[in-house]
């Protein structure tokens, strides 16, 4: 089974504190790792290949640091990864990413599965998957926790729903998006991961014109949202602080919750 | 394409360092300086007061859309029961619609859904597109994404809307790509520019340390998707309702996927987005033992009790109950934060409540910034003594 990993390297956004005095977000510090969702992506793949064997692919788009990812996944059990890392891709939003991503699987030759984490924990935005399986024409199920039967031409998968789940047969090729019920995933083999970090290890990098994409298809160039504003989420309220005795400051609140006949 | 500082005009005032969304401009020498992650987004441009900034990129044409008309809400059913997003979508619509002199349209896509038609109108829609097909009965991927596609080319929508659920959220990215549109996701705030008439589309990013509105100039429909329980759903009881019926040819083979069964697992009960009072628990709780004075107070106040993601992955709540970016969005009348720090992931999920309370001991905890009143002190002693308060004052 030849399966196709996409990853993304995320800055861990648990740890993303904001300057108390500025409100400004604090960037030094904080480590990049791979994507969440994306870890129980390549985790289900290696999972699939010790079950039915195969060639896992994982690759990236990112800066040239994101190269770390990847080799993370070859650690994990990735055969060969492959970087997409260009200024023309920067700035992209989800149809530009989809279009350079598409285009790289296009180039990377066949498959059988391409798996994704469902979404990114910098976007949020769960798109990347479905966009990505419309630019190949492939079929798509999304919030996939559980794979319980793959045959040659088709899988059985469990979807999360908000209340309860569907049970999917989906032909194949096809996408999967994964979230974290799908599995635990490994840590990377330190010996893997070594070989994965030497000068010889099956990680290609490709620009735009490697995969044959125009600057104008690309990065911000060829996005269809743009960012028209960013702002620091505001504080709604001004609010009223009590301290002291707590028997006093409570019966201040409820007399305030009847004031505003609350209670 | 590059964004470059005239380093003799800059007058340092920083205004481009705060701006960058990338953190790509940062200050060296007294001067500001581009980085090399820069991504030539041109936000520092449209702040620099001495107009220091060049670039190179040449701005976009944007096409004429003036015949694209209509606000447009894809009205979720499973199993024939209308999603409650959907509704809060339409309250929405009629506000964007008024603001563009535009109608407001409902897609309803099922089999032996008509039924629906009635409560969409009622709560907004001008008209009603109705696609019904066997094959469109649960939903599947390439199904929906036909009969939306088809409906899009036949009346050309200005503006789409969906439901960030799980459905939504699987339906428009691939709806978004077959029509050729750009996308925003999980949207927390929209409105129509009154000078250019085009949505903005407001959401968090960065994990919620940054809000960022998104223009969607350059194709139509604009899309977006809305997090449940964000806007609110306005219901006129009695209006006439209007419905096109809509045929979509479809065949299985061209859908790949099936669906061999559909569980619904029993609720356990919580239903945080129609709770009135949510008494929600962080980090300075402690442990489980913790808890109880929350579910007491809870009980006196007739309310429901949630928490934080750390709550949940400390497992003395489950998953269920967690508001915030990766839980639910909840918006009650009366909000009570107890060792709650505010983080933004999770002042993202609470702050369309109507009044907040926060209990912390810690003063410079962030929920006392989104807080009407915030008590500091020990919540183990509070909230057990605001619980007996508000027992005695209802006696």
């Amino acid at each position: 089974m030849k399966i196709i990993v996409l990853v993304k390297q995320v800055p861990d956004t648990a740890e993303v504190r904001l300057d108390p005095k500025t409100g400004n977000l604090i960037r030094e510090g904080i480590e990049s790792i791979i994507n969440p969702d994306d870890r129980h992506a390549l985790e289900a793949a290696v999972t699939l290949k010790e079950k039915h064997g195969g060639k896992i692919t994982a690759i990236s788009m990112g800066p040239p640091q994101a190269i770390d990812a990847v080799s993370e996944a070859l650690g994990m059990g990735a055969d060969t990864g492959i970087l997409l890392s260009d200024r023309a891709f920067a700035g992209a939003d989800t149809w530009a990413t989809s279009t350079t991503l598409g285009k790289a699987i296009e180039k990377a030759g066949s498959y059988d599965l391409i798996l994704c984490g469902r979404q990114a924990i910098d976007g949020d935005t769960a798109q990347i998957g479905p966009q990505v399986a419309e630019f190949l024409g492939l079929p798509q199920v999304s919030y996939v926790y559980d794979i319980e039967k793959v045959t040659k031409k088709s899988m059985v998968v469990k979807r999360r729903l908000e209340d309860g789940f569907e049970r999917v047969q989906c032909t194949l090729p096809a996408v999967l998006t994964v979230i974290g019920d799908m599995n635990h995933p490994r840590f990377s083999h330190v010996g893997r991961l070594i070989d994965a970090c030497k000068e010889k290890a099956r990680i290609n990098l490709w620009n735009a014109a490697d995969i044959g994409v125009q600057t104008r298809d690309v990065g911000l160039e060829g996005s269809l949202t743009n960012v028209a504003r960013t702002f620091a989420p505001k504080f709604q309220r001004e609010g009223e602080i009590m301290k002291g005795d707590t028997a006093v400051v409570v019966k201040e609140l409820v007399a305030k919750l009847k004031e505003n006949m609350l209670i | 394409m590059t964004v470059w500082i005239e380093v003799d005009l800059c007058n340092a005032c920083k205004r481009c360092v705060k701006t960058c969304p990338y953190g790509a401009v940062e200050m060296k020498d007294g001067k500001a300086h581009i980085l090399e992650h820069c991504t030539s987004c041109g936000s520092c441009i449209q702040v620099c007061k001495p107009k220091a900034i060049f670039t190179d990129v040449e701005p976009k044409a944007i096409p004429d859309f003036s015949d694209r008309k209509g606000v447009w809400v894809f009205a979720e059913q499973r199993n024939g029961n209308l999603m409650p997003v959907s509704l809060e979508l339409l309250g929405k619509a009629q506000e964007l619609a008024s603001d563009l002199g535009q109608d407001v349209s409902a897609l309803l896509l099922g089999y032996k859904v008509s039924g629906l038609c009635k409560t969409l109108v009622e709560y907004g829609a001008d008209q009603v597109y109705l696609v019904e097909h066997r094959a469109l009965k649960d939903y599947r991927t390439i199904a929906y994404t036909k009969a939306v596609e088809d409906l899009v080319a036949a009346h050309k929508p200005n503006v789409l809307l969906m439901g960030a659920t799980h459905i939504g959220r699987d339906l428009a990215p691939r709806v978004s790509r077959r029509v050729g549109v750009g996308l925003t996701a999980d949207c927390t705030e929209l409105a129509i520019d009154p000078e250019e008439k085009i949505l903005l589309q407001t959401r968090p990013a960065f994990g919620g340390n940054v809000m960022a509105t998104i223009a969607n100039r350059y194709s139509r429909p604009q899309m977006a998707t809305v997090r449940p329980g964000v806007m609110e759903a306005r219901h006129h009881p009695g209006k006439k309702e209007k419905v096109i019926k809509q045929a979509v040819a479809l065949t299985e083979k061209e859908i790949f996927t099936k669906v061999l069964e559909v569980v619904r697992e029993k609720k356990k009960g919580v239903r945080l987005d129609q709770a009135r009072v949510i008494v929600a628990g962080g980090r300075g709780v402690g442990s489980q033992e913790g808890m109880k004075s929350l579910f007491a107070l809870a009980e006196a106040m007739g309310g429901e009790v949630a928490g934080t993601r750390i709550i949940v992955e400390e497992r003395w709540l489950p998953v269920e109950r967690q508001v915030g970016q990766t839980g639910q969005t909840v918006r009650p009348e009366i909000y009570i934060a107890c060792g709650v720090s505010g983080a933004i992931q999770h002042r993202a999920g609470m702050l369309g409540s109507r009044y907040v309370i926060a209990v912390n001991k810690d003063e410079r905890a962030p929920i006392f910034g989104v807080a009407d009143w915030g008590i500091v002190g020990d919540l183990h002693e509070v909230v057990p003594t605001l619980a007996k308060a508000i027992k005695a004052s209802k006696k």
